[in-house]
């Protein structure tokens, strides 16, 4: 009897791999044999916008890559730009940014947890999640005003003042959410269903994982002890106390266990940042460069004519290329800045974790189950703006 | 970590360093084309080194400003040792008639998607590589987009007003 392996696509249309990727997949009956990743499908062309774009003008292109995380986009961009630029934040900044960083780093794994629960058939985990999401967004709107393309770090700074009810609500997320991390457990870390889709399915080792250079908790899982934060510490981490949370068994299961416990430990670091939040300027006084407060513009000529000048044609950068990575939710996200000393950056690199992560997608289904393919997808998460962008 | 690199360069690929930089406290060696992959291979396996995590292929076009690059095409090789938490950058620059540099698949696979990015967006070639072919722009898409030389453009979208006379891409 003749037998022959079947090319089938899985998406770009299909809910479960979260966007329009394709995945051109050979089967053996039920058996994975070739897995090829298309993408591409969202290529907007973000690093050649940015190109032609003064330095601040540059920023809200990057909520729009990984529109999940958008504070750390802003994060790393402009921590690259202030790096460039050799300038030092106010400490108060710095905290914010942290705390704000992380807030950022539970909504993105709160979106991850829900999507990923109900690809593999828990409906209701969805609604939870999506329930303490919308807490961390009316964070967003209290400080910058927008709900998700939030825009609110800037070079040297914040976009304003933190709003006077930011304590409040951060109180009242930090008392709920322990809480509710106790309800996800219940709903989901015994559960023989989740359990079964999930351990030793999407396996790769720590070899592997280094080999890929998969980053963030898909080379944590496999336990690998590599956390930006500590490794190479940037805006003010070094300050904070927290534990790296690892994986043994690089599997699908142990990252949800360790994104969960990344959440509790992200939990941690806002707690300090909001006992410790030292008082001060919103924003660095470096003039030409930082946009001055918008109460000076508004009372002082100098402080006008920067703020005029910096808005039209920008401050010209030294020579030189820079590289900024930042622990997303995700993985290393890291902005590569090329300056050819004039006032717009001549490249503008994005080292996209989700992209990386993807890549290594054939070498977790290939000789697994169809069936688990969607579970690889679910656990790379990969947000697929951040992947084509 | 910065000088115990800078003089293994120096005593074991010291003909092939084209010049060094050191920017904002980053450490990154311009070197030779042909040498690339010997030297990767050597940081690679060197104990002491430990160069195991390749975290990024970038490329940049410096059209206008060969003079001072050297050449028109720089690719950026970003490496990273875990176990000494140390990070700097391999720089090759390439001519603008025929870039093309040795692949690093063989030694990473995480270089195939990144390679074939800047092959797509670029147009450096990487020999050695099993699978040079675009990934992020479409395959009607001619030319390399981040090449200075590649408009920002956009295309009229095709409407019932205008399906008659296919709108032109505006340059």
């Amino acid at each position: 009897m003749e037998t022959r392996t079947l090319h089938i696509n899985m998406g770009p249309q299909h809910p479960a791999t979260h966007g329009v990727l394709r995945i051109e997949l050979e089967v053996d009956g039920e058996t994975v044999i070739g897995a090829r990743p298309v993408i591409g499908y969202l290529h907007t062309g973000i690093e050649k916008t940015m190109e032609s774009k003064l330095y601040y003008k540059a920023i809200p292109c990057t909520d729009r890559m990984d529109y999940l995380a958008p504070m750390m986009n802003n994060l790393g961009f402009c921590l690259a730009v202030e790096k460039l630029m050799g300038i030092e934040v106010p400490e108060k900044v710095k905290w914010a940014r942290v705390m704000l960083a992380e807030l950022t780093r539970i909504k993105s794994h709160l979106v991850w947890l829900g999507t990923h629960a109900i690809d593999l058939g828990a409906m209701s985990m969805i609604v939870y999640a999506f329930r303490e999401r919308e807490m961390i967004i009316d964070i967003y709107e209290a400080c910058g005003g927008q709900r998700m393309m939030t825009t609110y770090f800037r070079i040297g700074g914040l976009a304003n003042e933190l709003p006077p009810d930011l304590d409040k609500l951060v109180r009242k997320f930090l008392g709920v959410m322990p809480e509710r991390l106790t309800d996800y457990e219940k709903l989901l870390t015994h559960n023989p269903i989740f359990v079964q889709r999930t351990k030793g399915v999407a396996v790769i080792s720590a070899e592997n994982a280094i080999n890929w250079s998969l980053s963030g908790p898909m080379l944590r899982g496999s336990g690998v002890k590599r956390d930006i934060r500590k490794d190479e510490p940037y805006s003010g981490y070094e300050n904070f106390d927290f534990e790296i949370a690892l994986g043994k068994n690089g599997d699908a299961y142990d990252r949800y266990l360790l994104r969960l416990e990344e959440i509790r430990q992200s939990l941690r670091i806002i707690q300090q940042a909001l006992d410790g939040m030292p008082e001060g300027p919103y924003r660095a006084h470096v003039p030409g460069v930082v946009l001055p407060p918008k109460e000076d513009i508004l009372h002082k000529m100098e402080s006008l004519i920067f703020h005029f000048k910096i808005i039209t044609e920008g401050f010209k950068t030294p020579r030189g290329s820079v590289y900024q990575a930042v622990e997303s939710p995700k993985g290393e996200l890291g902005f590569y800045i090329a300056s050819d000393g004039t006032n717009k950056p001549n490249r503008v690199r994005v080292r996209p974790p989700s992209f990386i992560n993807l890549a290594a997608l054939p070498a977790l289904v290939e000789g697994g189950l169809v069936a688990d393919v969607i579970c690889a997808i679910g656990t790379v998460d990969i947000v697929l703006g951040e992947v084509d962008r | 970590m910065e000088e115990t690199v800078r003089h293994w360069m120096q005593d074991r690929f010291a003909e092939s360093i084209v010049r060094e930089d050191n920017f904002r406290g980053q450490q990154s060696f311009y070197i030779h084309p042909n040498a690339l992959l010997e030297i990767c291979e050597a940081l690679m396996e060197d104990p002491d080194l430990d160069f195991r995590y390749l975290a990024d292929i970038t490329s940049c076009d410096w059209l206008g400003h060969e003079k001072v690059m050297g050449d028109r095409f720089e690719i950026v090789y970003n490496l990273y040792s875990l176990s000494r938490k140390y990070r700097f950058f391999l720089k090759v620059m390439l001519p603008a008639e025929k870039p093309e540099i040795a692949s690093l698949t063989p030694l990473w696979n995480g270089a195939n998607w990144l390679e074939r990015e800047v092959w797509d967006m670029m147009g450096i070639r990487f020999t050695g590589h099993p699978d040079l072919t675009k990934i992020l722009t479409p395959d009607d898409l001619k030319g390399h987009p981040l090449r200075k030389d590649f408009p920002l453009t956009y295309e009229v979208p095709q409407f019932t007003w205008n399906k008659d006379n296919p709108p032109e891409v505006i340059r």
